[in-house]
């Protein structure tokens, strides 16, 4: 059935987030915590990250525009943005993260400019995926996002 | 032990009924961090474990929430990376004035940062993302603060006990007059007692009572009585049994007399050598010596949070007499200092004039109460760690405001201003339900008589209690503190097994003057017995104190003054409240 389709679609959709490292264990708290009286909770903490976080990349695209860099401010910056992410569980973006702060512990400032690339894109194209498939999730119903294959 | 629930019902400290009736559900947490993700994700988690949450992206906003709601909050989870503050200060904020429990979080788990929470008294330290099993328990770090205040009010409340009964079974002379103790204390303290807090103490000092002799607890308005008397004789004069005469309160004993006589004349020595030091604080007890250097720190620390939480309001307000009555208070109070406190002899230029009783005082360090020879800072505080600086007391004189109304003689003229901290700030812990014990029923169970940290004062969290050989702070509810040193340390105001033997042991072994080197363990820190009472500084202080690193807050002026103390002090951790002097310690002296 479309239904069933649909919910074996998001299942997938969801399970290959983990298998290819986009999400981790901490994205599973969150839909654990996700119940009747918080439906959507899962998808409210992403809205809530995507749009918090914007402003640390703007201060962090502003800060690399200063000369000289500022690497302790870069990586101050960064640090936030990545507990920001890691508490929603973006784990490539949080890998993006690591590697940002170890240039700017370096001073490498061509290294911190290029992993903050990578750090965009990753950010960028979780945001996408999730975007997907909430949507994809808001279709078929709430309670089906609560459960998940133990 | 019964009551220990109701002890903690009856606890003025608006959380305790929440959390010990459904515990752990309804522990009243609050979050703080500045990213609304985590914020958010945290409230939820701890919303899921029934927890009462409340959420706050400011550390500001914060600190005025936990000052605005003394007894509001159970415990405190707090990002370290902030914006407005650093998570550390905030941390140590909130232990210096409201002693609750802190958890810190970060997505930093570096070693050194995790010290760093430890060193400032975090309970805990969370790493980034926090998964909701780490939440669930939380609540065991509000158990074990609070189980460390009851130790302490139970110990005092003890004293307390003891005396009830004394003043009961009337007239009796004799010390070891327990036959009914338990009994009549019970009788004894429902009938004082009913109109504070309740029965918390009497239920539960009946059992043990027996065991020891009982102790007389000075609260105030008896201190008072023995000041006027002491006066009218004239210090060189005042000879224990006119003293005792001149009282004419039943139920005390000439012992008792000659045991507070002592403590008196040590203290008003104190007072006048540090009065003249300037910088040093009179304060009851004498600073202690090695053995706890550690404990004034907290009071310092304190002391400072308290003035910079504001709460330093009555401060300014408390005349010269309030010292006294707190310096009743702390005599009545005090129990065992346990360490090796000296007690720095003080030059009675203010009030007395006495010798040093110099053979008495076996350990007396300091001579004639000069000031030269007391070194180091004293806060002479019973039960408070002498350490404080002088205007660290003044936070604690605020506290105790309560105490003014005893009218005691200002036996230091130190004013309350914040550079100097004169007070011998007792910080009486106030339990709920404590009755401060008077001897004679004639005294008024006003609040008066206790030395009663109301929460509303400066210093709500702290009390001071006296776990036999030392005083420490508590946090108070508001509910008057009654040591018991040692024996009735199995009263537990909240049914607490009992303090450790360690106070029974003190008590036994007869006093130790000041420096008690009993330190008591009740099995919660170390040896000191600062540190079970070492509410104070947050968290566990007691485990972090002796690595407190004060660096970070060197630029800190409120904090750099704790820290730096602090770091004098060795073993900070309980800081607390260490007595140098120990009233009942002084009972084996000749008088």
């Amino acid at each position: 059935m479309e239904r069933n389709q649909m919910h074996r679609q998001i299942a997938n959709t969801r399970k290959s987030f983990f298998d290819q490292g986009y999400l981790d264990e901490q994205f599973i708290q969150l839909e654990e915590l996700q119940d009747n009286s918080n439906p959507n909770f899962v998808e409210e903490v992403v809205t809530l990250f995507y749009r918090d976080s914007a402003r640390f990349l703007h201060n962090l695209d502003q800060a690399l525009e200063k000369r000289p860099l500022d690497f302790n401010k870069l990586d101050s910056l960064m640090h936030q943005f990545k507990g920001s992410s890691s508490s929603i569980g973006a784990k490539k973006v949080k890998t993006e993260c690591t590697n940002f702060r170890a240039y700017c512990n370096a001073q490498n400032a061509e290294g911190c400019k290029r992993t903050y690339q990578q750090v965009k894109r990753e950010y960028t194209t979780l945001k996408k995926k999730l975007e997907a498939y909430f949507q994809m999730s808001r279709q078929v119903g709430p309670i089906e996002m609560a459960c998940r294959p133990r | 032990m019964p009551s220990s629930s109701s002890v903690s019902r009856n606890s003025t400290a608006g959380g305790d009924s929440n959390v010990l009736d459904q515990f752990p559900a309804g522990l009243r947490v609050l979050v703080v961090d500045d990213d609304p993700t985590c914020l958010m994700i945290l409230e939820k988690m701890l919303r899921n474990c029934k927890y009462e949450v409340t959420k706050c992206n400011r550390a500001e906003v914060a600190l005025s929430l936990l000052r605005e709601n003394k007894n509001g909050f159970d415990v405190v989870i707090s990002d370290v990376h902030m914006p407005d503050m650093d998570g550390f200060k905030l941390l140590v904020h909130i232990g210096l004035e409201m002693d609750l429990p802190v958890i810190m979080m970060s997505a930093d788990d570096s070693k050194s940062v995790v010290m760093k929470g430890v060193t400032h008294g975090a309970c805990d330290y969370l790493i980034k993302p926090v998964r909701i099993e780490a939440l669930r328990n939380i609540w065991q770090h509000v158990v074990r603060k609070k189980k460390r205040e009851w130790k302490d009010i139970d110990t005092s409340a003890s004293l307390d006990d003891v005396d009830r009964k004394e003043e009961k079974q009337a007239e009796d002379p004799d010390y070891s007059s327990s036959a009914n103790e338990g009994h009549n204390w019970k009788n004894t303290k429902r009938r004082k007692d009913d109109e504070d807090e309740g029965e918390g103490e009497g239920e539960e000092r009946d059992d043990s009572s027996s065991l020891k002799k009982p102790r007389v607890v000075w609260c105030v308005e008896l201190h008072q009585q023995f000041v006027a008397a002491v006066n009218q004789l004239g210090i060189d004069k005042a000879v224990p049994k006119k003293i005792l005469d001149l009282m004419n309160v039943p139920g005390i004993t000439r012992e008792n007399v000659a045991s507070h006589l002592q403590k008196y004349r040590l203290y008003l020595r104190r007072l006048s050598g540090s009065h003249q030091s300037g910088g040093n604080t009179p304060s009851f007890f004498s600073t202690p010596d090695a053995g706890y250097g550690s404990i004034s720190t907290l009071s310092d620390l304190e002391i400072q949070a308290l003035a910079a939480s504001g709460q330093l309001g009555q401060l300014g307000q408390l005349p010269g007499q309030s010292l006294a009555t707190l310096q009743a208070a702390a005599l009545g109070r005090s129990g065992y200092s346990k360490s090796p406190i000296s007690v720095p002899l003080i030059d009675q230029r203010n009030i007395f004039s006495f010798e040093n009783p110099q053979s008495r005082y076996g350990q007396v360090q300091n001579r004639q109460g000069h000031n030269g020879n007391i070194t180091r800072p004293m806060n002479l505080l019973h039960g408070i760690p002498t350490t404080m600086e002088p205007k660290q007391l003044v936070g604690m004189q605020g506290s105790f405001a309560g105490l003014t109304s005893q009218g005691l003689i200002p036996l230091t003229g130190q004013s309350q201003s914040q550079s100097q901290t004169q007070s011998h700030v007792s910080r009486h812990p106030v339990l709920p339900g404590q009755v401060v014990s008077s001897p004679g029923n004639h005294v008024t169970e006003s609040t008066g008589n206790r030395f009663q940290l109301r929460g509303s004062l400066g210093i709500p969290s702290y009390g001071l209690v006296n776990n036999g050989n030392q005083i420490q702070t508590r946090p108070l509810q508001g509910a008057d503190l009654t040591f018991d040193p040692s024996r009735h340390m199995n009263k537990n105001m909240q049914g607490q097994g009992g303090l450790n033997v360690l106070q029974h042991n003190n008590y036994d072994s007869g006093q130790k003057i000041g420096g008690n080197k009993v330190i008591f363990s009740t099995g919660e820190g170390s040896g000191t017995h600062v540190v079970d009472n070492s509410s104070m500084l947050k968290a566990e202080k007691v485990n972090y104190k002796s690595t407190f690193c004060p660096e970070e807050y060197s630029q800190d002026d409120l904090l750099t003054a704790m820290f730096t103390q602090q770091q004098q002090q060795e073993g900070i951790g309980q800081g607390e409240n260490e007595l140098g002097l120990d009233w009942y310690s002084l009972d084996n002296l000749p008088v």
